[in-house]
């Protein structure tokens, strides 16, 4: 080794520890401008009025409505996500049929669609002017609860099936085999092995899917008409706080949301280590 | 057997049926709406100056954003896989939240911060730089609601590939960036160019949050998806579409892209 070895050594290991603690900084000082921050005033905001001033604002009647129907739709949405999910994911895994590989591809189209092109498909397929009838009377679930519904189910549609179907892969079928093998149903075989199986994939999955239910607002606005008490969910009454300047009413409701948002995160955590506690 | 096939069909009827009614109808739709009167008529209504402009807005907010969070995300997926450091929790919860926090909200934020009379916006306001209802805004907010695809894309490749081979580079006197380069870079590599793809198209979808800092000053600061509410509020129907379909195409490419890359993420 030569001397100029030696004598470099230690300024490597020291110049290591320097780039180390840069990156950790970098990262650190991003990641609080772009989100700790404006949070951090958001929750500032809120509370600025005292707890009695936020708490009156979060009560006040037309906030309280518009919670509830978030809260009743979005419920809904993660139900439905989870039986249709499901279905999805497993026709997707088990069955075979052409144009497969399409179905499969297509399923990731609400990530990567705007969220109000969404809205404005839906309208043009179920509003006034749907081309669809039922019964000689032409669809229209514009400005209803129904369209929330839909426009939730649109932007959550792949939460489910993709947190579904890596699972669904990689469960072994010599134990749907063997279940069967013995008597088994077709049900029972579902419902003993496979079920409690892809069940944590179901959850993250579902929890995932009322998050962004309960957060949604580009696919919202058109095609539910904004009305305060009948379609005017929590995300669109912030909104038209913030248009008409009551900053303080719009930032209480929305650190009611935030709190909702942590609460899942959390909670889909804690499903993850559950699920992974035979790995560790 | 016959029991079955006849739930298998049934299965497949009702996957097939809630994606044709939920997606690929709606969008159909539009689709034939758009070209009804014919390719020129779309065409009209795409090159107004306003819809050019809204465009390039967008690219030039997706341009910025893009790279950034890249940088990010590559950097943060190193920092919570390979190395220990307190309030790493945090920085965990926090890489995740733009995930399940609603668009609006992030915008509402970033306004009390960025206002007149927010923490930052008063003092940035007298020095002469206008944050809030112009580009510096709507990129901040873009950049808030794309920030965790790299990395949550990154994180899970890292964890599986481990550092042994970083380890053995390092014994043979390579130093971090020199390592960084040449085996941890190529061994990630699918992954950065997935969350890189899932990263652009939700910066192009972006709207809740722009739409709350943008202050939509038309032809200034109006994004594609801001110009596709503008057209349907001014009962442009056939404008709103024609963006629409536009976005709805990049859209299928992001798609395209995304498929063509997912099987070599999953064999590296």
């Amino acid at each position: 080794m030569s001397t100029v070895d030696i004598v470099s050594r230690p300024a490597k290991i020291h110049s290591e520890r320097a780039s180390t603690a840069l990156s950790l900084g970098l990262v650190t000082t991003y990641l609080s401008l772009i989100v700790a921050l404006p949070i951090a005033a958001l929750v500032f905001e809120s509370t600025n009025g005292g707890a009695r001033a936020f708490w009156d604002v979060v009560t006040s009647p037309e906030a309280v409505a518009a919670l509830k129907l978030t809260l009743w739709t979005s419920i809904a949405v993660a139900l439905l996500n989870a039986v249709l999910g499901t279905i999805t994911a497993w026709v997707l895994v088990r069955d075979d049929f052409r144009g497969k590989s399409l179905v499969n591809a297509i399923i990731d189209l609400p990530f990567a669609l705007p969220t109000i092109v969404a809205g404005l498909t839906l309208l043009a397929l179920y509003g006034p002017q749907s081309p669809l009838e039922v019964a000689g009377h032409s669809v229209n679930v514009a400005f209803t609860s129904t369209s929330i519904v839909l426009a939730m189910l649109f932007v959550t549609l792949p939460f489910v099936v993709r947190t579904v179907q890596p699972v669904l892969l990689e469960l072994d079928e010599e134990m749907e085999q063997a279940a069967k093998s013995l008597g088994a149903s077709g049900w029972q075989t579902f419902r003993r092995i496979v079920f409690p199986n892809v069940l944590p994939g179901i959850l993250s999955g579902v929890a995932l899917a009322f998050a962004k239910a309960v957060g949604e607002f580009g696919s919202l606005v058109i095609i539910t008409g904004n009305l305060p008490y009948k379609t005017q969910v929590s995300s669109v009454f912030i909104f038209s706080r913030i248009e008409s300047g009551d900053r303080a009413g719009a930032a209480a409701v929305a650190v009611v949301l935030l709190a909702i948002s942590f609460g899942l995160l959390l909670t889909i955590g804690a499903i993850r280590h559950y699920a992974t506690r035979h790995d560790r | 057997m016959t029991g079955s096939r006849s739930r298998r069909y049934g299965l497949r009827l009702v996957a097939i049926l809630y994606l044709a009614a939920i997606l690929l109808g709606p969008l159909a739709l539009v689709f034939f709406r758009t070209f009804e009167h014919g390719f020129g008529a779309a065409w009209d209504a795409l090159s107004t100056a306003e819809t050019v402009n809204a465009f390039k807005l967008t690219l030039i907010i997706t341009a910025i954003a893009v790279p950034l969070n890249t940088i990010f995300g590559i950097a943060c997926a190193i920092a919570i896989v390979r190395r220990r450091f307190p309030g790493k929790g945090i920085v965990n919860a926090f890489v995740d939240l733009p995930l399940a926090l609603s668009p609006v909200v992030v915008g509402l934020a970033l306004f009390l911060l960025y206002g007149r009379d927010g923490w930052f916006g008063g003092w940035l306001l007298d020095h002469g730089v206008q944050v809030l209802f112009s580009l510096p805004a709507m990129v901040i907010a873009t950049i808030f609601v794309s920030l965790p695809f790299v990395a949550r894309e990154v994180v899970p490749t890292l964890r599986e590939i481990g550092d042994e081979q970083e380890q053995a580079a390092r014994t043979l006197g390579a130093n971090g960036w020199q390592t960084f380069w040449r085996i941890t870079l190529p061994a990630i590599r699918w992954a950065v160019i997935y969350g890189v793809i899932l990263t652009t198209a939700r910066c192009l979808g972006e709207y809740g949050a722009v739409a709350v800092v943008s202050g939509r000053l038309q032809g200034e600061t109006e994004t594609a998806t801001l110009r596709v509410e503008e057209r349907y509020e001014s009962f442009d129907l056939a404008g709103a579409y024609a963006i629409s379909i536009v976005l709805a195409l990049i859209a299928v490419l992001v798609l395209v892209g995304m498929t063509a890359i997912r099987p070599k993420e999953e064999a590296a």
